[in-house]
């Protein structure tokens, strides 16, 4: 039907916007990043294998990648309460609240990191409530948990409340009327709708948490084998002027990161599939 | 099963919705709630509901006393203006939720839930549609898909808000036939709200006409229409045409018309109001008697089955309208700009202390 015709698209500059988009990502992202990928193929396999399988950066990698879970799935569960009460009561100091959530983006993460250092340690405020207990955060695993949930709250919020402003009270009031009691309508109704910006919320919560550098390092400890997260090393290996070292674990971090993106980007989409 | 609204008040902050309001509604009667925006039609109804607790008056459903009862346990099936269907589920799931949701031991087996949806599904002529979601189905299909799900639970009581409201012309005045049709079927005691007064006298047995949060009047769509209670009302349905004037000793006198208003036999000299249906006016070439008023046409409209014609009377300074049928205007042959006669009859007088 449209031989010989030129399509005809209601908005213009499809293509100057594309162009633009390309360049843009390419100068910002993809160079930057075949950078890294060409300067670790100047290693032989044998030592590529060296760099990324060591017991000490094998250890940093559960480290990262397990504090951070962990914190992402903290922050989805508590992100939700804190989104779905910020935007479902009204309360005093509401707004002031509400801003308080992004904080974590806000402050340069080096202060994040020694303001949760001095709380936590053992003559902090926070610190010196949890060593009776016996309980220790500052300097050692948990405080990483703790620094990394702190900096990926705002995700997880910020995702969330457009999503549970949409949400008619009708919805909610039907469920009523069927005879679901609060709980069934939470899990039955509520949670589906939900599901896939919390998916979301931790996605990035998680992303920002592996790759986070600046809150951690002051309150982690840095103890090889115990609290040293895969960016510190990374840091380290530059000062022993060991590029390709560093850069080789790099990419093994950027292909973790790429690949669980990937992988909760899909089970979002499948967790949609109601909403073609 | 019977509904007795008894002595309903409710406020939201400052603003009262409803006042005091008493309606009794028979076993298997099909009511409509009639009335403008702010009128406290919706309001009722969520009372009805228990989605609302009014401030003071009970709601009893079939000689039980249900104010308290919380909204899961009243027995009501509620349709939404907007549907609320749930849209990560498939049109079964949304069905067979009510069911799904019951407590165990009163919970029917999955094959009995399958039976059951599919037999309501075919109640509402949409057997195909049980594994696609809510998104994909038109708006009519939505509504007859929530109102599945209403009746999936078996209620005492169907209450429907605005059921038609989002709907387009055409599929709403087929939902409103299928509707009265399913519940001759059913006979289902069910209040509907509107504020579409031809959706009202079409579809429901009684209609309950409301007013700033009152009861205006109650009767068979006949006699609402036919014997108005008040002004309002009579303006509500359909057009009217207002004739100032004055009644004095059973006489009124409005404008060039005299009429004999025997039910205000005892005034004296007192402002009046009548008000005439524009399909109350006829007219003519040449005047009958001293009722014919000279007249002047305005505008013609021709709206489907009924042609509207606006006069000006009075110097023009005031409009009488006038709703023809097809028939009669071909007849007349009328041409904008011409002098002839117009004749209200069925005027009602209503004495001025009542103001719409």
């Amino acid at each position: 039907m449209t031989n010989g015709i030129k399509k005809e698209r209601v908005l213009p500059g499809f293509g100057p916007t594309l162009g633009y988009t390309v360049f843009y990502l390419s100068l910002i992202v993809l160079i930057p990043l075949s950078a890294l990928v060409i300067k670790t193929t100047g290693l032989t396999w044998r030592a590529f294998l060296a760099a990324v399988a060591s017991p000490q950066v094998v250890a940093s990698y559960r480290v990262t990648f397990g504090s951070a879970f962990i914190a992402a799935m903290i922050n989805a569960v508590f992100g939700t309460l804190t989104a779905w009460v910020l935007v479902r009561y009204e309360f005093p100091c509401k707004r002031l609240i509400d801003a308080l959530v992004d904080l974590p983006f806000a402050l340069p993460t080096a202060v994040t990191g020694i303001t949760l250092a001095t709380v936590y340690s053992e003559n902090g405020w926070m610190g010196s409530l949890l060593e009776p207990l016996g309980i220790k955060v500052a300097y050692t695993p948990l405080g990483i948990i703790v620094a990394m949930t702190t900096i990926g709250l705002p995700f997880v919020v910020r995702t969330l409340q457009p999503v549970i402003e949409a949400i008619e009270a009708e919805t909610e009031e039907a469920s009523a009327c069927l005879g679901a009691n609060r709980l069934q309508t939470f899990y039955r109704v509520l949670l589906p709708v939900m599901m896939p910006s919390i998916l979301t919320g931790f996605a990035l919560a998680f992303a920002r948490a592996v790759g986070e550098y600046g809150s951690v390092i002051f309150i982690a400890g840095n103890m090889p084998m115990v609290s040293e997260i895969t960016s510190l090393l990374i840091v380290t290996k530059l000062e022993q002027f060991d590029y390709s070292g560093a850069t080789a674990i790099a990419l093994v971090m950027l292909t973790a990161s790429f690949a669980m993106l990937l992988a909760i980007n899909m089970l979002q989409r499948w967790s949609r599939k109601y909403a073609q | 099963m019977s509904i007795q609204i008894e002595n309903i008040t409710k406020h939201f902050g400052g603003f009262q919705a409803l006042r005091d309001v008493s309606i009794d509604i028979a076993p298997g009667e099909l009511v409509g709630l009639l009335g403008p925006s702010g009128s406290g039609k919706t309001t009722l109804l969520r009372i009805i509901a228990g989605l609302e607790t009014p401030d003071r008056g009970t709601i009893v459903v079939d000689g039980e006393d249900t104010t308290g009862v919380s909204v899961r346990r009243r027995g009501v099936g509620f349709v939404f203006q907007h549907y609320a269907l749930f849209r990560h589920m498939t049109v079964f799931e949304n069905i067979a939720f009510g069911l799904r949701v019951k407590p165990r031991k009163d919970r029917p087996s999955g094959r009995e839930i399958k039976a059951k949806v599919m037999k309501l599904l075919k109640l509402v002529q949409l057997e195909g549609v049980a594994d696609r979601y809510p998104s994909q189905l038109s708006g009519g299909q939505r509504q007859r898909i929530a109102l599945a799900r209403a009746l999936a639970v078996e209620p005492r009581v169907l209450l429907l808000d605005e059921p038609f409201g989002a709907l387009d012309a055409k599929v709403r005045s087929e939902l409103r036939q299928w509707l009265r049709q399913l519940h001759d079927e059913l006979q289902i005691t069910s209040v509907f709200v509107t504020h579409d007064q031809e959706e009202a006298l079409e579809v429901a047995d009684r209609i309950v006409v409301m007013n700033e949060g009152r009861v205006e009047q109650s009767g068979t769509p006949e006699e609402v229409y036919e014997n108005p209670a008040n002004p309002f009302i009579l303006s509500f349905l359909g057009s009217v045409n207002l004739f100032h004037g004055r009644v004095h000793m059973g006489q009124a006198r409005l404008g060039a018309i005299d009429i004999a208003v025997p039910e205000h036999a005892a005034t004296d000299d007192i402002p009046a109001v009548g008000y005439v249906r524009s399909h109350d006016i006829s007219v003519e070439r040449q005047p009958t008697d001293g009722a014919s008023i000279r007249a002047e046409v305005k505008n013609i409209h021709s709206i489907g089955p009924i042609v509207r014609v606006t006069f000006g009377v009075n110097g023009k300074d005031e409009t009488v309208q006038a709703e023809l049928t097809r028939e009669a205007f071909r007849k007349l042959a009328l041409k904008k700009g011409e002098r002839v006669y117009v004749r209200p009859s069925n005027v009602r007088v209503f004495v001025e202390d009542y103001q719409i």
